[in-house]
């Protein structure tokens, strides 16, 4: 009964957005207050259906009924409650179900939230949101319903992909959606401003947030998701440029472009059409990130079940939402012409050497992906495209972007003096310079390029910082008056600051991983391994039972100079009822670098195949990732954004110069 | 600067851009394309030692062996007419087994192929597509068997 209550508010919710995207389009048409107001209502009332809707999932598995296949299918009775509540969203039907609740969920925030904006764009904005949240509802209710029953009910379930209980894994879906899905609403902005066929620096300034809460949070996705592979998959890569991840990680490039071009069209009403096909072009790949891991044309761990239907239908609400919203553009956005003229040499000249890198990037990542498909589709060789793709194609295309953000905000916007900004960041340049010399006399000229990769992170990292020493001129007036700027700076500022620091240390992170050393061998109880300096007692194994699984737990002394320093537990893991086994590494970091050790293989004498691994740096990669997201998340709870101060605000804002 | 000029720059500027990018695309392409073979595909064409490829088919019954080292692993991959000698050095999936489908990453090293990954896949039933395929091509596909 409880079941049906959910399948119910499903279909109204369907309904709702229905409604929700023919009325508020009509009533901004005609200019009619009321029908532009269903669209508020609507929004929030399908978040709510939504909501209940997956409440009743939620509460489905964690009573373990089993008369729904959903839950049959990827749930056990005696699996931990975390796993259970997790297990809604790790198959292909409940993490659908968990895009549209987030996509109600950005749909009611901007109905709530959006008190400040011009009526008829909300109207448009919010009946965007409900075209899109049409298309996902229908291929829910028609493709993967969670809902369905099946009679007679088995006595317990199937259980969940061992892989995937795991609670680094469990929240990387919601990150992940967030950002997605997050982006659908800079998508609907930039939409409904071409129908409206005016972008201003108002529009820029409602835009970002969004664009800036998107991003944080896939951001954080991405990271979860590569520290779950680093940390499970047992030989210690953090990125494989496997096809799933390319496909969150093109929004992410484009999404960064997006943030970056949307301050040239608030500042100086320069590259609207540009951000408006940023806009569009960063939720697009979203769907196609979308429609590469549901559709089943990849093999991967995401890809749950290949049912031809379900591929067909995402294609086609991908050619109605791309195709729809390119032809839009083609027809508006020459009337959109630029305002503000700018030199090469210039902030906003950075900005756009940033864009432009950043979406060649991405353009490259997506031919690398998409290459395999395509030919595979014509009936071509079947192959596949790897690590030496990418490392030639991307990475020369990052290397300029890493140089250019130091120098970007020092340049003065429309027209900049380079010198001058080189000349601020003399400190950088040293830094970087001693960097590398000291790399390369104390490694001995070896791995060459990943010394210049930290020159280039130091670079970036002491770069942003004299940027910001520049802005309280610190040295150059009494420190209380540094001071006093220094708490008086705006904190999108600090943002930025933090954001291209964290840059660095990801940039340092990466290029570290050239020194990392390895050692695979196979141990008996009382022998040792000798990694990086460090020396691994082999104890042996012992059998351990889990709440679902028995692990063979490795205990392993780790000694250096002579000194226990850390005992190490990798495991194991054996689910009785899937028949599998699972890794479970042991990590010890000190933030600097990572003593990673996985068991493998045991042979019949006690032994077991160890793989060691010293990864210096490695755990910068993350923590970069965390500082780019918390720069994001700083500089949106600037005082430019609050709704209280928009809203005041608005009478400016909201007369814009007409025929611009 | 004039708003002509201006344009002008952004376009020059984005299509060198976009010509270094293709050739950067165009020569990894050339390089690092990794093709897939099948057993009989290394014996038919001369594939050139050192280059990265992938084989794919099935683990060959009784063919599995661990050397002296206790890491290293031997095994033969075949399609039902050809067979390629893999060594590995490493722990292989949970699910790679005498008879189940595989896929190797690797370069071949005078006639055996040194693997530098294995993949099988998590699932019983699960066959990768490339295998399924080159089963098909050398004949010795069962509808029976195990379906991708």
């Amino acid at each position: 009964m409880i079941v049906e209550l959910g399948h119910f508010a499903l279909i109204l919710a369907a309904c709702l957005a229905l409604l929700q995207s023919i009325v508020p389009l009509y009533g901004a048409s005609k200019n009619h207050a009321g029908l532009m107001a269903v669209g508020q209502s609507a929004a929030v009332a399908q978040f709510v259906l939504i909501a209940l809707a997956f409440a009743v999932l939620v509460n489905a598995y964690v009573t373990s009924d089993f008369s729904v296949v959903n839950v049959v299918e990827n749930n056990h009775s005696a699996k931990p409650m975390l796993y259970k509540i997790t297990g809604v969203w790790s198959n292909h039907e409940g993490s659908m179900l968990l895009w549209v609740l987030i996509l109600s969920l950005f749909g009611a925030a901007v109905a709530l939230a959006g008190d400040n904006l011009p009526p008829g764009l909300r109207a448009r904005v919010l009946a965007i949101q409900g075209m899109i949240g049409v298309g996902f509802l229908t291929f829910i209710l028609f493709t993967s319903n969670p809902f369905l029953r099946v009679s007679p009910a088995p006595l317990d379930g199937q259980g969940m992909n061992p892989v995937l209980q795991d609670p680094g894994l469990a929240f990387h879906p919601p990150f992940l959606y967030l950002g997605y899905v997050g982006f659908s609403v800079t998508f609907s902005f930039a939409v409904a401003a071409l129908i409206e066929g005016r972008v201003d620096a108002a529009w820029a300034r409602w835009v970002r947030p969004w664009a800036l809460a998107a991003w944080c949070a896939l951001t954080i996705g991405i990271a979860m998701g590569s520290w779950w592979a680093y940390y499970t998959l047992g030989w210690g890569g953090w990125w494989f440029w496997d096809p799933v991840e390319n496909a969150s990680f093109m929004p992410w490039l484009v999404g960064t472009a997006l943030l970056h071009s949307a301050i040239v069209v608030e500042k100086r009403d320069a590259l609207k059409s540009w951000t408006i096909l940023l806009a569009i072009i960063t939720f697009s790949l979203s769907l196609v990130g979308t429609f590469l891991v549901r559709s089943g044309v990849l093999t991967s761990v995401h890809a749950f079940a290949v049912d031809p239907a379900r591929g067909a239908f995402i294609l086609v609400l991908l050619v109605l939402a791309i195709g729809g919203s390119l032809t839009l553009y083609a027809v508006r956005a020459p009337s959109m012409a630029g305002g503000g003229i700018f030199a090469p040499i210039s902030r906003e000249g950075a900005l756009v050497l940033n864009n432009v890198l950043l979406t060649t990037a991405a353009a490259t990542v997506f031919l690398g992906t998409l290459y395999p498909l395509f030919l595979d589709v014509v009936n071509g060789p079947k192959v596949s495209v790897g690590f030496p793709f990418f490392n030639r194609t991307f990475v020369p295309l990052m290397i300029p972007v890493a140089l250019a953000v130091a120098a970007g905000p020092l340049l003065a916007w429309k027209r900049g003096d380079l010198r001058a900004a080189l000349q601020r960041l003399w400190f950088a340049f040293f830094a970087t310079l001693a960097v590398v010399l000291i790399g390369l006399y104390l490694a001995g000229f070896k791995p060459v390029l990943a010394i210049l990769g930290l020159g280039l992170a130091t670079w970036v990292g002491f770069g942003s910082l004299c940027e910001w020493a520049e802005r309280v001129k610190l040295f150059r007036i009494p420190f209380g008056e540094s001071w006093r700027r220094a708490i008086h700076l705006p904190r999108a500022s600090y943002g930025m600051t933090i954001a291209h620091i964290g840059f660095a240390v990801s940039i340092a992170g990466i290029a570290a991983s050239a020194f990392e050393t390895e050692r695979i061998e196979l141990v008996h109880p009382g022998e040792t391994l000798q990694v990086a300096g460090f020396n691994l007692l082999f104890k042996g194994t012992e059998k351990v039972p889990g709440p679902n699984y028995i692990a063979d737990r490795a205990t392993i002394e780790v000694r250096q100079n002579g000194a226990t320093i850390a005992v190490l537990h990798p495991e194991r893991r054996f689910f009785t009822l899937q028949q599998m086994t699972t890794g479970v590494t042991a990590i010890r970091s000190n933030f600097m670098a990572d003593l990673y050790v996985a068991l493998g293989d045991p042979d019949d004498k006690g032994g077991a195949t160890l793989r060691a691994y010293w990864k210096p740096l490695v755990p910068w990669i993350w923590i970069g990732a965390v500082f780019m997201a918390l720069g994001g998340l700083l500089s949106l709870s600037d005082r430019r954004w609050r709704v209280g101060v928009a809203a005041r605000r608005r009478v400016p804002a909201a007369h814009p110069a007409p025929g611009e | 600067m004039t708003r002509k000029r201006k344009r002008l720059y952004i376009v020059l500027g984005g299509l060198a851009l976009l010509g270094v990018a293709t050739a950067l695309v165009l020569s990894a392409f050339q390089d690092n394309l990794v093709f897939f073979y099948s057993p009989s595909d290394i014996t038919a064409k001369n594939v050139p030692d050192g280059r990265s490829i992938r084989v794919g088919g099935l683990v060959e019954k009784n063919s599995v062996k661990r050397e002296s080292d206790g890491v290293t692993l031997d095994f033969r991959i075949s399609d039902g007419s050809q067979t390629v000698p893999v060594s590995y050095r490493g722990d292989v999936p949970d699910l790679f087994r005498e008879g189940q489908g595989v896929v190797a990453e690797g370069k071949l090293n005078k006639g055996t192929f040194i693997a530098s990954t294995v993949l099988a896949k998590h699932d019983e039933n699960y066959m990768p597509p490339e295998v399924v395929d080159a089963l098909k091509r050398s004949g010795h596909w069962q509808e029976t068997g195990p379906k991708p």
